[in-house]
């Protein structure tokens, strides 16, 4: 936690005309961010019904989410913060990358939203004591150096009946194929080395870790693209490629 | 940053009242801007008007609470024959019928008079605490990051987060949002109107296909069907010119003598058959439903039908966008209801434009590959099936309001 985090508030025009093109192109569907966009309907999908479902909310009702702090790890621009506070979370969205803060603040402004955005790491914010009901670890533990030591962070920054939903990717010859050579290499969809495969997780291996570090798994499900719809949707059993898990902390 | 309301809807027409009532019931704020006074939309006499709703039509009014209002002045639909035919020579050998016993889901459509539905909107319009209607004209319109201002003819402003264009296919929201529309002229009118006749029609609808064009022939409660005849602008301008008699003259070899005598009722009117297709249904915080988006020839009653698969698919995205907490008016969200919209509409105006060629021909060729290919379909119970499940509207992804 070295880098001094750039305040909006006292940067010179110049940097505000940055951020606010690096906000648009976060946000453009068809930009740079095109693939999460894709996949982001399904991850909310998940997320929300497996909010409901824990905290027995009614989502067909406005702000369903209202009373409940929710972390988001890795918040980027903000793709899964601003849903969260729009459904009426109170939202702290972390990112370590300090870049993409004043970005993911500059369009929470322009959309009306008051998300707290912090350029800290998961780690920080457990060892500040910081509690949450849902923790978001979408995408993330497979760029962490050490797994266990990252989900035990996770779960200190949970109330006892937290939620913590984690996504991650498979690690087998599918997924090989498909997230490195497909999705680095064919559709360019990211830039070449945003992934290592070695460092994927299998679904067994995410809930072996998952208990270690202190949570009690509850469901796991796939993300799967469907190349002629161009969609993703949800999946009960081809957890092959990309999955998410969700997770208790005991009471 | 505030709103006058969640969405906004230009046109009080049918979309219009039809997209509103779901979405207020779903708690969205929604306010309808027309400019013709509620009265004089209200208070229609019989005028011979009428649509052929497909079932998934049907099921959407039901779901919104409107067809219990109407169901007693609609007619079920429960047979539709199509046959080949030149007028004064009766229907040729084979001919093709559709029977709503063949698919499982009741009739195949229902017929209804445009008064009671457009009554019927109105009506429950006003009971929704979250609707708004305004009786005013859009001027302007300028969209942003957040949400769109309209300005209205009496000067005032209204904000929303997102502008729905139901304003018919000369549509002012779609023109000034720069939208371009494709179209092409059919070289056709549609003469409609109400005819009453001597002999029960059993709820049995029928299109010949005749040289000129299509005559459709479609069951109203009581001895009384709505006609839509087409004919060459020429012909259809010089038929519609005469006095009603002799309108009836030339109509009564057309319609054959299968239900006794018959005599005109109610008002007679004409539509020229153009297609118009806008070159996008979404633009900034904004997107178009009905004939603003597509209008159509209306060769199988399938103008309203197509607008109300809008309305459920629009009313799907926003409300699901919603329920996910995404912004449901952003260009991401509106993009999926672009995409399933626009590949239907494009199915269906090319399959409406291709059957309408294909029929509205003398040549004796084309006559007899018809004639086969109408037997043949005739023979194939699968076949069959297929099509009167395309014309009840139950192919394509289905929203959840019209499942």
């Amino acid at each position: 936690m070295t880098a001094a985090e750039p305040n909006v508030d006292t940067v010179d025009t110049s940097e505000v005309a940055k951020f606010e093109a690096m906000a648009a192109e976060w946000w453009d569907p068809t930009g740079k961010f095109k693939p999460l966009h894709l996949m982001n309907p399904c991850r909310l999908d998940y997320i929300t019904r497996q909010i409901a479902g824990e905290f027995d909310r009614d989502l067909s009702q406005p702000k369903p989410f209202a009373g409940l702090r929710l972390l988001d790890i890795g918040c980027g621009g903000g793709l899964l913060s601003e849903p969260m506070t729009r459904l009426g979370a109170t939202v702290v969205g972390a990112d370590a990358a300090a870049g993409n803060i004043p970005v993911a603040r500059i369009h929470a402004e322009q959309s009306g939203l008051e998300i707290d955005y912090r350029h800290t790491t998961a780690e920080a914010l457990a060892e500040a004591g910081e509690q949450f009901d849902v923790v978001l670890n979408m995408e993330v533990v497979e760029h962490v150096a050490d797994p266990l030591a990252y989900l035990t962070a996770c779960r200190q920054l949970l109330k006892p009946r937290g939620l913590h939903i984690c996504s991650t990717l498979n690690r087998n010859p599918k997924s090989f194929a498909m997230a490195i050579v497909g999705a680095e290499y064919v559709m360019r969809w990211l830039p070449k080395g945003t992934h290592d495969w070695r460092k994927f997780i299998t679904p067994d291996e995410l809930y072996k870790l998952l208990s270690e570090a202190g949570l009690q798994p509850v469901d796991r499900k796939g993300f799967v693209f469907n190349p002629v719809s161009w969609q993703w949707r949800i999946s009960d059993r081809d957890l092959s490629v990309n999955y998410v898990t969700a997770s208790i902390k005991p009471a | 940053m505030t709103y006058d309301s969640d969405i906004l809807i230009v046109g009080g027409g049918l979309n219009g009242p039809a997209l509103a009532l779901p979405l207020a019931q779903k708690g969205f704020t929604v306010t309808v801007i027309d400019a013709l006074p509620e009265k004089a939309r209200k208070n229609a006499a019989f005028d011979g008007r009428a649509y052929a709703m497909a079932l998934a039509s049907v099921r959407l009014l039901d779901r919104i609470g409107i067809w219990s209002e109407v169901v007693d002045h609609a007619q079920p639909m429960n047979q539709i024959k199509a046959s080949d035919g030149r007028a004064g020579e009766g229907p040729a050998p084979f001919f093709l019928q559709f029977d709503s016993a063949e698919i499982e889901e009741g009739p195949m459509g229902q017929m209804l008079e445009d008064r009671y539905l457009r009554r019927a909107f109105l009506e429950a319009m006003g009971k929704e605490k979250n609707i708004t209607q305004i009786e005013d004209r859009v001027t302007a319109q300028e969209a942003d990051a957040s949400g769109i201002t309209v300005t209205l003819e009496s000067g005032k402003t209204l904000r929303t987060r997102l502008l729905v264009g139901c304003d018919g296919r000369e549509s002012g929201t779609a023109q000034r949002a720069g939208i371009k529309r494709t179209g092409w002229d059919y070289g056709q009118t549609a003469l409609v109107c109400a005819i009453a006749h001597e002999k029960p029609h059993h709820g049995i609808a029928h299109q010949f296909f005749m040289p000129p064009g299509p005559l459709a022939i479609l069951p109203l409660p009581g001895n009384v069907s709505s006609i839509v005849w087409s004919e060459t602008h020429a012909n259809a301008a010089a038929i519609n010119a005469l006095p009603d008699a002799e309108y009836m003259e030339v109509l009564r070899p057309r319609f054959g003598d299968f239900l006794g005598e018959i005599s005109l009722k109610g008002k007679r009117f004409a539509y020229p058959l153009k297609l118009t297709v806008a070159n996008s249904f979404v633009a900034d915080r904004l997107a178009l439903i009905g004939d603003a988006a597509h209008g159509m020839h209306p060769i199988a009653g399938q103008g309203l039908n197509a607008g109300l698969r809008d309305v459920a698919a629009l009313v799907d995205v926003i409300d699901h966008a919603r329920q996910r907490g995404e912004d449901f008016a952003s260009a991401l969200v509106l993009a999926r209801y672009q995409e399933w919209r626009r590949f239907d509409t494009h199915i269906l105006a090319l399959a409406t434009d291709a059957t309408n060629k294909l029929f509205s021909n003398d040549n004796p060729l084309l006559r007899a590959v018809r004639d086969i290919g109408m037997g043949a379909v005739g023979a194939m119970p699968g076949l069959r099936r297929t099509f009167l499940r395309e014309a009840a509207g139950l192919t394509g992804e289905l929203p959840e309001l019209m499942r």
